[in-house]
């Protein structure tokens, strides 16, 4: 397939990682912050490619898993109520609540639909009504676009029963809040999909605050291993800046209608992220002027109270500090058909993309 | 959920289009492009139903140019590695 085939090349894959080998002499840990690089270096096997000097680490890039609990339970009160249709992105259907999930108030007879997209949850809305249909906005610059033009559809058409939950975030709060922490990194392969919406300006601070490269990078392999090489080339020559090295895709200045879109709808707020607690300006709320089509404003329930689960480490996986393997519960008690934290269920989640490529 | 397809624009009609990956068959909303920009045999980026970028073909071949370049350097090199019975790097 074209743009797919030709960077899965793997006599290419296999010079940039000679190339790598020969240049890098630092021991660097790189970390990725995008779901689809965590669940591509699992399936490639790229690990196994890089020299011992280099070390590849998943951050907090799967949105499922970054997701708060109180988020999950919030929406199974929505799905109680006898005129609401929860409208969902499949990842998000099997996450685990405090006492039940998504999937199971399905079965017990609630109105739950897996979308594929946004526009979807809109036709669901045009043909019901007399329903209050609640997306579940879930999801980074890349997703949140979506919801947005959604949501001025909606309003637009007079739509008064379609309404989003958000819980969307913005990605560079938390790669800035894993620095701060004091977690080592030493270079960021940037999230491809985010950056192409985003464009290249949002990690500026990076290189110039903290000293830290960032290369944008696609999600093929040969992708993958050019953007490592770009990152231990910065990093042995001293030489930190943002780079892009998915330019088939993602523009300097990123996709500017959806940057606008997003500006118009939604604004700022502090969100709590797994793994990094409340960072401030991460998450994205929906506007006063749209704010019919925002469920938080305009539908009450009462939401039960959050009880994490015990044993589960997705909080220190999600910042890079354990891997999966680490966790007792992996693989015995945590298994995708029955996940006891969130970083098992989406599958580019780092405990599922571990269990289904590594086992 | 992250995970965006390139598919090739077959049909566009208002704001959206029908695009192809490998033998299947996709509906995309071209809302958060702007109309101009894409065309019928364009590739679009899709996530979550909407296109989300159109795909550089100037790039992409630009780049997998440089990448077959390296190849052949490589290549080149390992040759005169062989005929001369020397290690060049
Ligand atoms: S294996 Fe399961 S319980 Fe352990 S950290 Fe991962 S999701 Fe949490």
């Amino acid at each position: 397939m074209k743009y797919i085939d030709e960077y899965r090349d793997k006599g290419l894959v296999r010079l940039f990682a000679e190339e790598i080998k020969k240049i890098s002499t630092k021991h660097v840990k790189l970390m990725e912050v995008c779901g689809g690089h965590t669940m591509s270096i699992q399936k490639f096997g790229i690990p196994d490619l890089l020299p011992s000097t280099v070390e590849l680490i998943s951050g907090p890039g799967c949105p499922v898993c970054v997701t708060s609990r109180g988020y999950i339970d919030q929406a199974i009160a929505y799905c109680r109520l006898a005129d609401v249709i929860i409208a969902t992105y499949g990842d998000l259907i099997r996450v685990p609540g405090s006492t039940s999930s998504l999937e199971k108030e399905r079965a017990l007879g609630a109105d739950i639909r897996i979308v594929y997209s946004v526009l979807d949850a809109l036709i669901i809305a045009r043909e019901n009504r007399s329903k209050k249909v609640v997306f579940l906005g879930i999801g980074f610059e890349t997703t949140a676009p979506g919801s947005a033009a959604a949501i001025i559809k909606a309003s637009m058409a007079g739509l008064r029963n379609f309404y989003v939950y958000s819980a969307h975030k913005v990605m560079p709060p938390a790669m800035e809040a894993l620095i701060d922490e004091g977690v080592q990194i030493n270079g960021y392969l940037g999230p491809g999909h985010v950056s192409t919406i985003t464009g290249e300006k949002i990690y500026y601070d990076i290189p110039k605050k903290y000293g830290l490269g960032v290369v944008i990078s696609g999600f093929e392999p040969v992708d993958v291993m050019q953007s490592i090489l770009m990152l231990v080339q910065q990093i042995e020559s001293n030489q930190p800046k943002v780079e892009i090295q998915y330019t088939r895709v993602v523009k300097p200045e990123g996709n500017i209608k959806a940057q606008q879109m997003l500006e118009e709808v939604f604004e700022p707020r502090d969100d709590w992220w797994r793994g990094l607690g409340v960072l401030k300006d991460s998450g994205l709320k929906i506007r006063e002027n749209y704010q019919a089509h925002d469920a938080e404003k305009m539908i009450e329930v009462v939401v039960e109270k959050t009880i994490e689960p015990k044993g589960c480490i997705c909080g220190l996986i999600l910042k890079g500090i354990k891997k999966p393997k680490d966790c007792k519960l992996f693989g015995t008690v945590c298994t995708p058909s029955d996940p006891v934290g969130s970083c098992m269920v989406s599958n580019e989640g780092s405990c599922a993309a571990f269990y289904m490529y590594n086992r | 959920m992250c995970l965006s397809i390139p598919a090739r624009v077959d049909e566009i009609e208002g704001n959206s289009a029908i695009c192809t990956v490998g033998n299947s068959s996709y509906k995309a909303s071209l809302e958060l492009l702007t109309p101009e920009e894409v065309q019928v045999g364009d590739y679009v980026l899709i996530h979550t139903g909407f296109a989300i970028q159109k795909l550089d073909e100037v790039d992409a071949m630009e780049t997998l140019k440089t990448f077959n370049d390296f190849k052949t350097l490589n290549e080149q090199m390992d040759q005169e590695e062989k005929d001369n019975n020397t290690h060049l790097i």
